[in-house]
């Protein structure tokens, strides 16, 4: 059985790495999203382009001004000098705010009493939007604590002291880069496993392996194990460029990060030969692994957090391993988590792992038969 | 005359020859169910996810309130959070178990009360509260930051009117959310994502489907034909267009009356502009499917090229204005970026012109470029 094996997995990898196209689209492509996608995955905000209309003359007016300037966050894009210049600056995108101080702002402060900073926002964004304001309302804060500090009076009580765990500057880079490993490890299964049978039948060559004495079961661990090995290679590489190049600190023990990465690899290709033993074409494969991809990743807590997700969705995530796997990473990575401590998220995967190579299997029975 | 009499029947077999490409694929796409898949059940199934399945909107957060000595002004500062439905609070007695909680994902925040708490507000001492945020991630720790905010200034402001006394506050903010005064993140996810979905109807469907064509040599057929090339693009771009078009109808009505999004700017607009993205869409597909000529590469270059850059670098949810100088640089060559710009705007803002038209433009030469391409390869491939 191994002498079999052993040609099948050597055909199955020559198959697809010795096309040059082919290996070209594997390699080259999750290496140059992760450089990408690492960079421009991010959920902070820089350089906000904003506008002022100063309708007062006084000197608190300046000073607040210049905590803005003075914040690497924002950037000042225009003066405005009336009302009327707000509108096409937010409609037209040049400003994502415009802060607007009264005329009375240096007089009210000055006699104590609460002077308004009004800010326009463009909402088309939300997420920007209230970001910006989380960002002008700390500004504001530091300014009022130095004016009470300055001009007297007492300060609010129960000032808040917040301590971020885990990722003290909270960068949200910290968050999705990790993420890619997992979303890069399915995206390349999925595309090896699903269309492999494919392939086959339209070139072909499955009915050659069909007559050769290898058994259904064989033909399976055949196409499972490449995936594994070049999957396993190639999230290698791009741990090894998260720690190195967009230095994420890797806490956790790699032991941790190594099983996951197998169990989740395992229950990937599950899906993938599952696919792949129901496509007759090689387009219904890729549209299979297509379908599964987009909901495995909007439904992993990829980008936006599984908890803000509708009950019945939530229920649905249980069923996704690349769910699982995302927790690993970020555990492993940033919270410096052991095997012990991840417990929890190996054993769904490996469930999924096992039902869907099991399944795989009896379909192709099925189909041979 | 003589030019009448001969231009006459070569318009005809012109004509004769672009219906019966039509009507070759139409056919093709009639009989095979996966291109109707992707063009009619895959927008339904993405809006009904990412409309349910994506929200940045956290609520109910799981946090400890930690209160070290039970005391009435500790529990009037725990109040607010009770009252918020922004929280799902916990009492505990010490930070120990909170933080155990916490180390085990079952907890997003603490809020800690030290013994001391009551003792100095009433004494006017500085009396500090600490807030502990599971920082993974980053973004849903600065809207609990911001909840945990706010909760504290609700807790200020009773206080304040139960004692008489106004609150030190010199300066305050007075925010105005344009166009979208809920700050749903919904509002804007969703227009983005027909971008998305566009791009998967046009790039994807057809570079697969004349990869395959060139895959199987069917296309060498055609070209042996009297079908000149441009018949043969013709042929094959529009009705995938009106597959297209079909995709873009079912999702701009799912997202008005089934997720409630407001639509403020032109329904004519919209489709004239989603054709312009769609035609160099499909333009895209075209031009990946004669490079790659097998389905297996096409399949995985569409992906890479077309639908990866349209999620991440289109705009559609991270904000191109925060990517470094080189990646804003990259987004300007992903024709998705004009589409998602368009669309944010056509529905949330209405018809504001010169953000139509200088997008309008740059689509068009993504048009113009991609179909000259395609153009380009296929004479090659006559001769």
């Amino acid at each position: 059985m191994w002498t079999h094996l052993k040609a099948l997995i050597v055909k199955e990898l020559l198959a697809v790495l010795k096309d040059k196209k082919s290996r070209l689209v594997l390699i080259m492509p999750p290496l140059l999203q992760l450089i990408v996608f690492g960079y421009a995955a991010t959920f902070d905000l820089n350089n906000v382009p904003y506008a002022v209309l100063n309708e007062d003359s006084g000197a608190a007016s300046r000073e607040l001004l210049a905590h803005f300037e003075g914040s690497t966050t924002f950037d000042c894009v225009a003066h405005l000098d009336g009302d009327a210049q707000i509108e096409p600056l937010i409609d037209n995108q040049k400003a994502l705010l415009v802060l607007r101080i009264p005329s009375d702002f240096s007089r009210s402060l000055a006699q104590g009493r609460t002077a308004p900073l009004q800010i326009n926002v463009d909402g088309r964004n939300s997420n920007s939007a209230m970001t910006a304001l989380n960002y002008v309302q700390s500004i504001v804060s530091t300014f009022n604590a130095t004016w009470i500090e300055k001009h007297g009076g007492s300060a609010a009580p129960a000032r808040l002291v917040v301590r971020p765990w885990y990722n003290p500057n909270l960068v949200s880079r910290w968050f999705i880069v990790p993420g890619i490993v997992g979303l890069l490890a399915l995206l390349v299964t999925l595309l090896i496993t699903a269309l492999s049978v494919a392939r086959e039948r339209e070139a072909g060559t499955f009915d050659q392996l069909l007559v050769t004495p290898l058994r259904p079961v064989e033909i399976l661990l055949g196409k499972a194990i490449p995936g594994v090995l070049i999957g396993l290679a190639e999230a290698t590489v791009i741990i090894l460029i998260i720690v190195f190049w967009f230095h994420v600190p890797l806490l956790g023990s790699l032991l941790a990060l190594g099983l996951g990465l197998i169990l989740f690899l395992l229950s990937s290709i599950g899906i993938g030969l599952m696919i792949s033993s129901l496509a007759v074409t090689q387009q219904q494969g890729l549209l299979g692994a297509f379908l599964f991809f987009v909901p495995a990743i909007i439904l992993s807590g990829f980008s936006t957090p599984i908890a803000n997700m509708p009950e019945y969705l939530q229920l649905l995530t249980y069923a996704n391993p690349l769910r699982y796997f995302l927790v690993i990473l970020r555990s492993v990575f940033l919270e410096g988590a052991n095997v012990s401590l991840l417990w929890p998220q190996f054993w769904p995967m490996a469930l999924i792992g096992c039902f869907c190579l099991f399944m795989a299997g009896a379909l192709f029975r099925h189909r041979m038969a | 005359m003589r030019r009448f009499k001969s231009s006459n029947p070569v318009r005809l077999a012109a004509r004769m020859r672009l219906r019966g490409m039509l009507r070759k694929e139409a056919l093709q796409i009639l009989r095979d169910p996966s291109s109707i898949a992707i063009a009619i059940v895959l927008p339904i199934v993405l809006l009904l996810l990412f409309g349910y399945g994506i929200s940045l909107d956290a609520k109910h957060v799981p946090v400890a309130i930690v209160i070290e000595s039970p005391s009435e002004e500790a529990e009037d500062f725990a109040a607010s959070f009770n009252q918020s439905n922004y929280f799902s609070p916990q009492r505990f007695a010490t930070i120990q178990e909170a933080e155990q909680a916490m180390i085990k994902h079952q907890l997003d925040g603490i809020v800690w009360l030290r013994n001391d708490f009551e003792e100095n507000l009433l004494a006017g001492i500085d009396s500090p509260v600490g807030v502990i945020i599971n920082g993974v991630d980053a973004n849903t720790a600065h809207i609990i930051e911001g909840y945990v905010n706010g909760a504290r200034t609700s807790w200020l402001q009773k206080r304040a009117a139960v004692h008489a006394e106004s609150l030190n506050v010199p300066v305050q903010l007075e925010q105005r959310v344009w166009f979208n005064a809920g700050m749903r993140s919904r509002n804007f996810l969703i227009p983005g994502l027909i971008a998305v979905i566009m791009t998967l109807i046009g790039a994807l469907l057809t570079a697969m489907v004349v990869a395959r064509e060139w895959e199987r040599g069917t296309m060498e057929a055609l070209m042996v034909t009297p079908v000149t090339a441009k018949e043969i693009l013709i042929g094959k771009l529009l009705p995938y267009f009106v597959l297209g078009l079909a995709g873009l109808t079912l999702s701009v009505g799912m997202a008005v009356w089934l997720f409630g999004v407001p639509l403020r700017g032109s329904l004519v607009i919209l489709f004239l502009t989603s054709s312009l993205f769609l035609i160099a869409a499909l333009g895209m597909g075209l031009t990946i499917s004669t490079v790659a000529r097998n389905q297996f590469v096409a399949g995985q270059v569409a992906i890479v090229v077309t639908f990866l850059p349209a999620f991440m670098l289109s705009g559609f949810i991270f904000d191109i204005h925060s990517m470094p100088m080189t990646i804003q640089w990259v987004t300007r060559f992903i024709a998705a970026r004009y589409y998602v710009s368009i669309l944010q705007t056509l529905f949330l803002a209405g018809n504001v012109w010169k953000v139509l038209i200088i997008n309008s433009l740059a689509l068009m030469l993504f048009c113009v470029f991609f179909l000259g391409v395609a153009r380009k390869r296929m004479v090659k491939r006559l001769d």
